[in-house]
């Protein structure tokens, strides 16, 4: 905001650290805001909950039964890495459903005639997603525990591995704010960003090696940043990890490569949402 | 800039697609006075509303808010005014007091304060209970009450109105607009948008009438009744008399016009003394038996009705005169 040094001189505190503190306050009331919504209509976290035990039984149970790993190896201690990360993708929708039923409401007009920092309606909810995804993710963790998942590691690296799922998908939140952003209504929003995260989350290692792909299938499969936080997983994991005799430099580095396209989807998408909120609602 | 105006616009122009919704518009509000913006229905009211709050930027002309430009400084007017949408830009799923608690901390209100400022909104808007229920249960009326206490969280100078009392039923209304009466005696700068001509006389110090983005006229309640210089003189007659049109033309300003059942006649008249004596001496001389004889001063209505050429649905059996 062009404005916003005539606003700090009038408050009397033009510090940095000043403007951090109220920016970090709205988005902490935009935050809190989502979490209420949320205790009044519990099922929009049916996605984070009920959708990942789902996921979860259903893919270790159906497919795992005829499944054969190459290098050996339990089916179940592969898949649940995989399970993690395709729930931490598919759930991150729920973002762009949230914004842009936000955005058709009279509330998102009371919102930006407040001296409020704009852009806290953004990080707001991208917070309070982060929220739901680390549920989601405990979810998927403790169903896996229950039918016999065990990571092999210490817990340090455990929750490493917790750490760069959540990351990448805080990074999706933003790709899916974007493109929220960037469409009209919420049906339109629900079926490009399905058309976008499907295949990102099952063109991947999740469900099965890359090794059985076609050739061509499996390059795109082995770049795909899924693959790369799934195979960083499995590694922190303890777990089998077929893809580490791949050569592609994200199978070969796989944590690197996840924190990397994480860095890398937030780069563009943060901007680029901000800067596409602010075309959305001027006129 | 003029210190005593709080509102401010010069020749604002916004133009969507092919819809000229503002047009060279001026404005002016004086601190602790009351401006209603009266239009129809896509006048360019709303528009010229969402430009002086911030929401929308103008194709071209410029407007001050409490001294502030709206454009260049957008944020400092954030700080100073208070907006009440056509719809409620409320949030269903919180309470009342949430709601209101999370307005005042996005305008920089500490949570203590906010809180207290909340109650003490809410006790003046009769909502106290139902302060912790949903809005999503709410009547209209709790809504705009509810929306105008949120605009008054951070005890804004200027507050804008848009169409405050549309949809509420006579008492609701009536209790809006003794809120908004008290705010102005408190010192609140108004400007507040309306399609009922009886809330611009009841409420504004100043009107400015608004039509397909121009504006048409502009001044007090008064001036305006003033501008359309004639009043409405009726007459019913006993039984249908041939004489009565003639005898009743020597006072009018524009034509006589007779009811199907030809016992009702009514006419523009001439702004003079003594119009109904008059009227009635003539229509005895001519031989006319008189039941019933009115001069109405004009309301606002009509004025709008010549100014905007608009047709106000006419009552059933009561064809309204050409002025």
């Amino acid at each position: 905001m062009s404005a916003s040094t005539t606003l700090t001189a009038e408050i009397g505190a033009p510090t940095l650290f000043g403007r951090l503190r109220s920016w970090w306050d709205d988005v902490w009331v935009m935050t809190r805001r989502n979490l209420i919504h949320v205790r009044r209509d519990p099922m929009q976290l049916s996605d984070v909950t009920i959708q990942p035990v789902m996921f979860t039984l259903l893919f270790i149970y159906v497919f795992g039964a005829a499944m054969v790993l190459p290098g050996g190896g339990s089916y179940k201690q592969f898949a649940l890495a995989g399970l993690l990360v395709m729930n931490l993708t598919t759930s991150s929708v729920g973002t762009a459903i949230g914004l842009i039923s936000d955005l058709s409401t009279g509330v998102i007009n009371r919102l930006r005639t407040l001296p409020m920092s704009p852009r806290s309606i953004l990080v707001g909810r991208t917070l309070s997603d982060l929220l739901a995804a680390t549920l989601c993710g405990a979810i998927v963790a403790a169903t896996g525990l229950v039918i016999g998942w065990r990571p092999e590691t210490a817990l340090p690296s455990v929750l490493a591995g917790f750490a760069i799922a959540l990351l990448f998908s805080y990074a999706l939140t933003w790709l899916n704010t974007s493109i929220a952003m960037a469409v009209s209504s919420p049906e339109s929003a629900q079926g490009i960003i399905f058309i976008v995260v499907f295949p990102l989350a099952f063109v991947s290692n999740v469900f099965a090696p890359t090794q059985g792909m076609p050739a061509w299938l499996a390059t795109i499969a082995d770049w795909n940043p899924v693959s790369a936080v799934a195979a960083a997983c499995r590694t922190l994991f303890g777990n089998p990890n077929p893809s580490a005799t791949i050569p592609a430099w994200p199978m070969q580095h796989p944590v690197e490569a996840s924190i990397l396209w994480s860095l890398l989807i937030l780069i563009v998408c943060v901007p680029l949402a901000g800067r596409l909120y602010r075309h959305r609602t001027s006129d | 800039m003029n210190d005593r105006m709080m509102v401010e616009a010069a020749a604002l122009s916004k133009r969507y697609g092919e819809t000229q919704a503002l047009d060279d518009v001026d404005l002016e509000v004086a601190r602790g006075s009351i401006l209603g913006v009266l239009g129809p229905n896509g006048a360019g009211k709303t528009t010229a509303l969402r430009i002086l709050t911030t929401l929308s930027t103008p194709d071209s002309g410029r407007a001050w808010v409490a001294g502030h430009d709206v454009v260049a400084e957008a944020a400092a007017v954030r700080r100073k005014i208070g907006v009440t949408g056509q719809d409620a830009t409320l949030d269903e799923l919180l309470t009342g007091r949430q709601n209101l608690v999370m307005v005042g901390e996005l305008s920089r209100l500490r949570r203590a304060e906010a809180r207290r400022r909340a109650k003490e909104l809410l006790e003046l808007f009769e909502l106290t209970d139902a302060a912790d229920r949903m809005v999503k249960g709410y009547s209209g009326g709790m809504r705009r009450r509810l929306d105008l206490a949120a605009s008054l969280m951070m005890r804004p100078p200027v507050l804008f109105l848009d169409e405050p009392t549309t949809g509420l039923d006579p008492t609701s209304r009536q209790r809006m607009w003794g809120v908004i009466r008290g705010l102005v005696a408190d010192g609140v700068t108004v400007l507040l948008t309306t399609q009922y001509l009886d809330e611009a006389d009841a409420l504004a110090d100043g009107i400015v009438v608004i039509d397909c983005g121009r504006v048409i006229a502009r001044g007090t309640p008064r001036e305006l009744k003033a501008a359309t210089g004639s009043q409405l003189l009726e007459v019913t007659l006993e039984a249908p008399h041939a004489g009565a049109a003639e005898a009743l033309a020597a006072f009018s300003v524009g034509s006589v016009t007779t009811s199907d059942d030809g016992r009702r006649l009514w006419t523009p008249a001439r702004n003079e003394p003594g119009l109904a004596v008059a009227a009635l001496r003539a229509l005895d001389a001519a031989g006319a038996l008189v039941d019933d004889i009115t001069v109405h001063r004009p309301s606002l209505d009509d004025v709008f009705a010549v100014l905007t050429g608009a047709a106000i649905a006419p009552e059933p059996e009561n064809v309204r005169v050409p002025v």
